[in-house]
């Protein structure tokens, strides 16, 4: 019986860890499972409580899932966005699924309620709003999409206009934001109707930028106002360490202050590792950006298809969302989320090699921790996790018996742990360097962001390292 | 201000082009003069100016920067051309103004040509948001170089012989060559791969916009060192990473700068590489980490690079790169203007010829000097901080 397991582990000490396996038909060893009912976590945010109730007294149909609408914002987000839905899509319609007809059934019934809605002629749409304030990539993506045939975006789910944000996040916050607010909002809000039930928001932006980074942080707060009551994950790419943009440190440090305020989850993925695993793992000799984009792509759709719920085999988990932020997220200063995900090979690489939970495991932990050995007993071990968290109450078990995309089996761990603090550390230093020098401070004082909200960014954001650090 | 120059492009093949409406000429030019080209030309023609430029603007979307072309050392482009960034930026307020200035070089036929430069650069320091300064001394030399490389045969057959980056044969119709051609042809390449990436699709985009939020750390150091590679047309269309590699290089070796200037050994404030054709961002990737090591950076902008790529090349070749850099080399060339200014002013030479203009004073030139000194002070004080060891200054610190 397969299971996917969520694992919660993380190198230093951890928060909570999720993985998700799945696997073909084999017989699956024995894992440990941990009934999430019986979890009794420190205090976590109150909303996310509230959702697991709701969930429980629907009454579900064997089939379906709860929606998830994506915001796709800039240029990064909407180029990522689009190679999520057609992942998710052609892993759904794959015929490389390694289970009966009525699991795959069940399974892209599932796939297709939480992420597309339905159309006449039978091409699905997704549930996405593509926001960006120059037309090129907006108007890429949706021709690709459309050319695709499998399925396409909304007619009417873009907003767009002409002139850029010129990598400025205040512009991206203090102009377009309130300029546009209405129009955005409303395109999200028809979306929301569109869901027969609603689960929350999938953002997908990028740090470095002027509109992913600013007017996603405006949109966020705005979801926050708006729909209190549904959850928000940020997808957030962290920028090269050099040479993408030069006021990158700014950006992302505004960014994240901001969307810690306002958002429940951010899930980060770094362009540098996500090189390193094209470079090493798949050996892509000239790594572009589609490249990078497929396997992210990858990763979240292992998270996000549909995986048994804990009641039973048979039917698929309705909310992934509020699943993954009630185990991850158990305080509110902790939000920030990592993802790994195995295995990752080249095409040629794959047709030789067979896959055994074991080696699975240990790859993965191996990965997580770079020292540990790999065993899901392993991750019991107490010393892994922080202090007011009992490693049967952090550690959770997601499986599913489908196979996802071209693997036989695979495994994903979501973890909220210490590896995101050396990184945000590197960044809040040099934006802090280039701060005491007031450069480009003059390109973000026109539009109305002063020195006392930097100021404000860099303590909260000192606050974040902090309390990470003392885990 | 004088008829010949415009009278030539209306007939010329690009005359369809232009919107007869929207040109402005006088008789007599302006003599060299800045004074002419500011006060006389400036007060002038303004309302006929600002009545053409705002018909143009309606025309648009969305405008979102203005491209100001001009000679330093003359009198209109210099006068006139700068009194029109005064008027821009009161009109236009939001839109950018980007300005690719000729600089003089040493040798000039323009005598007066340093007092002209020096005026012009106080009204660029404070009304344009980036220069893009260019020299006919180093645009010859670049010249020379490929007519040398090309005609000396030493690259054998994987070079086309003629290079599309000076020839015209890349352009729409054939005419004429004349003079300054090839030097132009250049420049107006500079152009063509500086607005690339917001005319054509790539993975990284770069509107112009992002220029000026990247390059310009402090409103006065806007000067943009910019070098343009390759020069010469390979056949060979699959061209192997060494060779795009070495493309990376050229980039930063003092012989591609459109400026007499050594980027290399001087300070970087800040850098722009803008790829277009088939190059991934690996390839960009390789190449900044092999380059760093020799670059100077300033301490607080130690990875100071701003990338962009766009997959369609230039016309005839199958890639291509434009640096842009703020850079402290940019120093010599005001301070040998400078000096120039200097040698004329103290003898008062000239000088009667703009002061007679109605509105110019003494306290005009002393003024555009000072100015100028200033700006050299600045990059003085970045340059004494080159070889400092790059120090963290302390942090916030949170008390749990």
């Amino acid at each position: 019986m397969r299971m996917v397991s969520r694992l919660v582990r993380s190198l230093n000490r951890t928060e909570a860890l999720v993985g998700v396996w799945r696997q073909g038909l084999a017989v699956l060893p024995r894992l440990v499972w941990n009934p999430w009912a019986q979890v009794i976590l420190p205090p976590r945010p109150p909303k996310v409580l509230g959702l697991q109730v709701v969930f429980r007294g629907n009454t579900p149909s064997l089939w379906l899932s709860m929606s998830i609408v994506t915001v796709q914002l800039g240029q990064c987000g909407n180029q990522i966005g689009f190679e999520v839905f057609d992942a998710l899509l052609s892993d759904s319609h794959s015929s490389q699924g390694l289970c009966s007809m009525r699991e795959n059934e069940a399974y892209q019934a599932s796939c297709k309620e939480r992420f597309f809605s339905e159309e006449e002629n039978g091409v699905p749409i997704a549930r996405a709003v593509l926001v960006d304030m120059e037309p090129k990539v907006i108007n890429q993506t949706l021709s690709k999409a459309a050319q695709s045939g499998q399925w396409k975006y909304g007619q009417h789910a873009c907003f767009c206009q002409k002139q850029g944000s010129g990598n400025n996040w205040a512009y991206g916050y203090s102009v377009h934001g309130p300029r546009h607010e209405e129009s955005i909002m409303n395109i999200i809000r028809k979306e929301v109707e569109k869901c027969d039930s609603f689960s929350g928001f999938f953002i997908i932006m990028s740090m470095a930028g002027g509109t992913g980074s600013g007017l996603g942080a405006f949109v966020t707060q705005n979801l926050e106002d708006q729909y209190s009551n549904s959850l928000k994950m940020n997808q957030i790419i962290w920028p090269y360490g050099t040479g993408e943009v030069i006021v990158q440190n700014y950006n992302s440090i505004l960014t994240l202050s901001h969307l810690y305020r306002s958002s429940d989850a951010l899930l980060l993925h770094e362009n540098d590792a996500i090189h390193k695993i094209c470079a090493k793992l798949m050996n892509i000799k000239q790594i572009s950006f589609s490249d990078i984009n497929q396997v992210l792509a990858h990763q979240l759709g292992s998270v996000f298809q549909p995986t048994y719920s804990a009641e039973s085999s048979f039917h698929y988990r309705r909310n992934p969302l509020g699943d993954l932020m009630e185990h991850l997220v158990p305080h509110p200063e902790f939000k920030m989320l990592s993802v790994r995900n195995i295995p990752h090979m080249s095409e040629n690489s794959l047709a030789y090699t067979t896959f055994t939970w074991a080696g699975l495991l240990k790859h993965l932990r191996q990965m997580l921790i770079s020292n540990a050995k790999m065993e899901e007993e392993g991750f019991k071990d107490p010393a892994l996790y922080t202090s007011w968290l009992k490693p049967v109450n952090a550690f959770n078990v997601w499986k599913t018996q489908r196979a996802f995309s071209k693997y036989e089996k695979s495994a994903v761990l979501v973890s909220n742990s210490q590896f995101l603090v050396k990184p945000l550390d590197m960044i809040v230093g040099k934006a802090w360097n280039m701060f005491a020098s007031k450069a480009y401070i003059h390109q973000y004082t026109k539009f109305g962001i002063e020195e006392e909200d930097f100021l404000d960014s860099f303590t909260s954001l000192e606050q974040v390292v902090a309390s990470y650090c003392n885990l | 201000m004088e008829e010949g120059v415009v009278n030539e492009i209306l007939q010329g093949p690009l005359r369809d082009v232009f919107d007869t409406k929207q040109l402005i000429t006088d008789i007599s030019g302006s003599g060299n003069n800045w004074a002419v080209g500011h006060k006389v030309f400036g007060s002038l023609y303004q309302d006929q100016i600002l009545e053409k430029f705002r018909k143009s603007a309606e025309h648009c979307d969305c405008l979102q920067c203005f491209f100001i072309i001009h000679s330093m050392g003359g009198g209109t482009g210099s006068g006139l051309g700068t009194f029109l960034l005064k008027v821009l930026e009161d009109e236009f307020p939001e839109v950018y103004r980007f300005v690719t200035s000729i600089y003089p070089s040493g040798e000039d036929d323009v005598i007066t040509s340093p007092y002209n430069s020096i005026l012009a650069m106080k009204e660029l320091n404070e009304h344009a948001d980036c220069v893009l300064p260019i020299d006919n001394q180093s645009l010859f030399d670049i010249i020379s170089k490929i007519d040398l490389m090309v005609n000396s045969g030493k690259l054998g057959t994987t070079v086309k012989p003629k290079s599309l980056v000076t020839s015209s044969s890349g352009a729409l119709k054939k005419r004429h060559k004349k003079p300054f051609d090839a030097m132009n042809n250049i420049v107006a390449n500079l152009l063509l791969n500086l607005t690339s990436s917001a005319r054509f699709e790539g993975s990284l985009n770069m509107d112009l916009n992002e220029i000026s939020m990247n390059l310009v750390p402090f409103p006065q150091l806007h000067h943009l060192v910019s070098s343009l590679t390759p020069l010469y047309t390979l056949t060979d269309v699959n061209i192997p990473p060494r060779r795009l590699d070495q493309m990376f290089s050229d980039a930063f070796s003092k012989d591609h700068q459109l400026l007499r200037a050594d980027p290399k050994h001087s300070l970087y404030l800040a850098c722009a590489l803008m790829v277009r054709g088939n190059v991934q961002i690996s390839d960009l990737r390789r190449n900044i980490e092999r380059l760093k090591p020799s670059l100077q950076f300033v301490s607080w902008n130690q990875e100071g690079w701003k990338t962009s790529l766009c997959s369609v090349p230039p016309v005839g070749h199958s890639h291509s790169l434009l640096a842009l850099a703020n850079n402290t080399c940019v120093k010599p060339t005001f301070m040998e203007l400078k000096e120039r200014f200097m040698r004329l002013y103290k003898k008062k030479a000239h000088l009667h010829h703009y002061l007679q203009v109605e509105g110019m004073e003494e306290s005009c030139f002393t003024e555009a000097v000072s100015s100028l000194s200033a700006l050299i002070q600045e990059y003085d004080q970045l340059d004494a901080t080159k070889n400092m060891p790059v120090q963290d200054l302390p942090r916030l610190s949170i008390a749990m």
